[in-house]
């Protein structure tokens, strides 16, 4: 099941700048929110968002307990050849998350 | 009904318990300054080419969106390398920082952050030249009526 | 051929204006509208609006086999397409039944009758995916509850609950939501309650949520006690608030503050 959506042209004239959004669904727990017992839920967030265009980094966010749950990103990228966006979400508790996304210059 | 018992519902309604998106702990504005000496060390920071766009009144401070806009041509010689964002009331000064090369066309970066309550938000960007420049905004947080309790 | 020609004429003409006096006549206002423009762009942006990732997961639940029937809703249904129209409906008498449902309740029928699985526990994360997925199909939609007259009684049963005092503040819906909607309350501007939106993704909750979640808010907010989870109000309630926003579009998945 996938639990992340991500948007972005298909296709693109070559050069031009490519907008690329991404939601994953993630609680973003703070760690300072207590539970249904009264206990603090410990923190659960993500950390890092990084993207890559045919495996080379062209994006890289540091989040922090900031960053609203469900997570939501956008950002740039130009079109220089078609090729693939490689999405990766890291965090706590081992979470690691993936996503490709094709576009083609037209 | 009349106005006055309509209004002394409200006014109960209005300290039901919720729950703020971080508990009592915050961040100082102390704090986002020293946050800021961090990253930009002793380069002083200008004011201009960064645009932060949020809403000046927020309905729910656990979803805010947030955009950041730099002018910048985004040409090997003359980009930004990363936007930092900082915010003064939340439980830590730092919010984000995302790191850009020329391969990202435009530096404009958008995503939803939490606000524990009102307060200034600021954005820094570090051009390839070493240089900042920066943007603040202030933030009204107002709290719905009727929130869920706590659970 | 003219007379035909200047039939459909008059015809268009008047199904123009019987429309726009219909939209100026109609003050109803969906939550959408009292939301900030940041809040509307959220909603509106497929690609930005967090209740999308759940039509997307109920996408996938639907194209999937369980229970002991070992079926997919899909088996029996096609795809998503075939449930166009079918949230703005809900709640029905369901064929053999004699009570109605809501559209999460349809959803467990299937799941108990028909792939006899268990029934997704009320909130969970499954039964909100596929409501949200099945209500995605008729969004733009009117609301268009059906005229069964054997839902005229549990309506006005609704009906009778919007407007019983209840709870510590001794409130009821009505007194909120029909004669202080518009008006501030603690800043916010009272909402008319129409469930335009259903499931919702509401940024308190940082979550998708059902209108019964949203109802027992509402009691909690008032201070009254809330109706246990399965409790004929909620549907009652339900089906008072969609012959309500009759005729209003529907705009799952909805983003409410």
């Amino acid at each position: 099941m996938s639990n992340v959506l991500v948007n972005a042209p298909k296709t693109a004239k070559r050069g031009s700048s490519v907008e690329i959004k991404a939601l994953i669904l993630h609680p973003m727990e703070t760690g300072f929110r207590p539970g249904p017992n009264g206990r603090i839920i410990p923190r659960n967030i993500i950390e890092r968002f990084t993207a890559t265009w045919n495996g080379t980094e062209i994006f890289d966010m540091e989040m922090s307990l900031a960053i609203a749950a469900n997570p939501f990103v956008s950002f740039f990228a130009v079109v220089s050849e078609s090729g693939t966006v490689g999405l990766r979400w890291t965090g706590d508790e081992g979470f690691v998350v993936e996503e490709q996304i094709a576009i083609a210059v037209e | 009904m009349d106005r006055r018992r309509f209004l002394a519902g409200t006014a109960a309604i209005v300290v039901l318990p919720f729950g703020p998106p971080f508990g009592t702990a915050s961040a100082t504005p102390e704090a986002m300054a020293a946050a800021i000496r961090k990253v930009v060390g002793d380069t002083a920071v200008r004011e201009g080419r960064v645009s932060l766009d949020l809403p000046p009144l927020v309905e729910n401070g656990s979803t805010v969106p947030l955009v950041v806009s730099v002018e910048s041509p985004m040409t090997v010689d003359d980009y930004i390398k990363a936007i930092h964002v900082f915010n003064e009331k939340n439980p830590q000064p730092g919010v984000f920082t995302v790191r850009l090369s020329p391969r990202n066309g435009r530096a404009v970066v958008g995503t939803r952050i939490k606000l524990g309550d009102s307060q200034k938000i600021v954005a820094i960007a570090e051009t390839s030249g070493g240089q900042f420049w920066s943007a603040s905004a202030d933030v009204i947080v107002t709290l719905a009526a009727c929130l869920e309790e706590a659970t | 051929m003219t007379a035909l020609r200047l039939g459909i004429g008059l015809a268009i003409i008047f199904a123009a204006s019987y429309a726009l006096a219909q939209g100026a006549a109609d003050k109803r206002r969906s939550g959408t509208q009292d939301m900030s423009d940041a809040l509307q762009k959220m909603q509106e942006d497929d690609a930005a609006n967090p209740g999308m990732l759940f039509v997307q997961l109920g996408g996938q639940l639907w194209g999937k086999a369980t229970g002991a029937a070992g079926k997919s809703c899909a088996d029996c249904h096609g795809d998503g397409t075939s449930m166009k129209g079918v949230a703005v409906r809900y709640p029905a008498i369901p064929k053999d039944a004699d009570a109605p449902v809501d559209l999460e309740g349809r959803i467990n029928l299937c799941r108990t009758a028909n792939q006899q699985a268990d029934s997704f526990p009320p909130e969970s994360r499954e039964l909100l995916a596929l409501a949200a997925y099945v209500a995605h199909q008729s969004r733009g939609l009117p609301i268009a509850p059906p005229d069964d007259p054997r839902l005229v009684a549990f309506r006005a049963r609704g009906q009778d609950l919007w407007k019983a005092r209840q709870g510590q503040l001794n409130l009821s819906c009505a007194i909120c939501h029909d004669d202080n909607a518009g008006r501030k309350l603690a800043g916010v501007a009272i909402p008319e309650a129409h469930p335009t939106g259903y499931p919702i993704y509401r940024l308190e909750w940082q979550t998708l949520g059902s209108l019964k979640r949203r109802l027992r808010n509402c009691l909690a907010g008032i201070r009254a006690e809330t109706y246990a989870d399965g409790a004929p109000e909620y549907v009652m309630l339900d089906l008072f608030l969609m012959d309500r926003a009759r005729g209003m579009m529907l705009e799952s998945p909805g983003v409410r503050p």
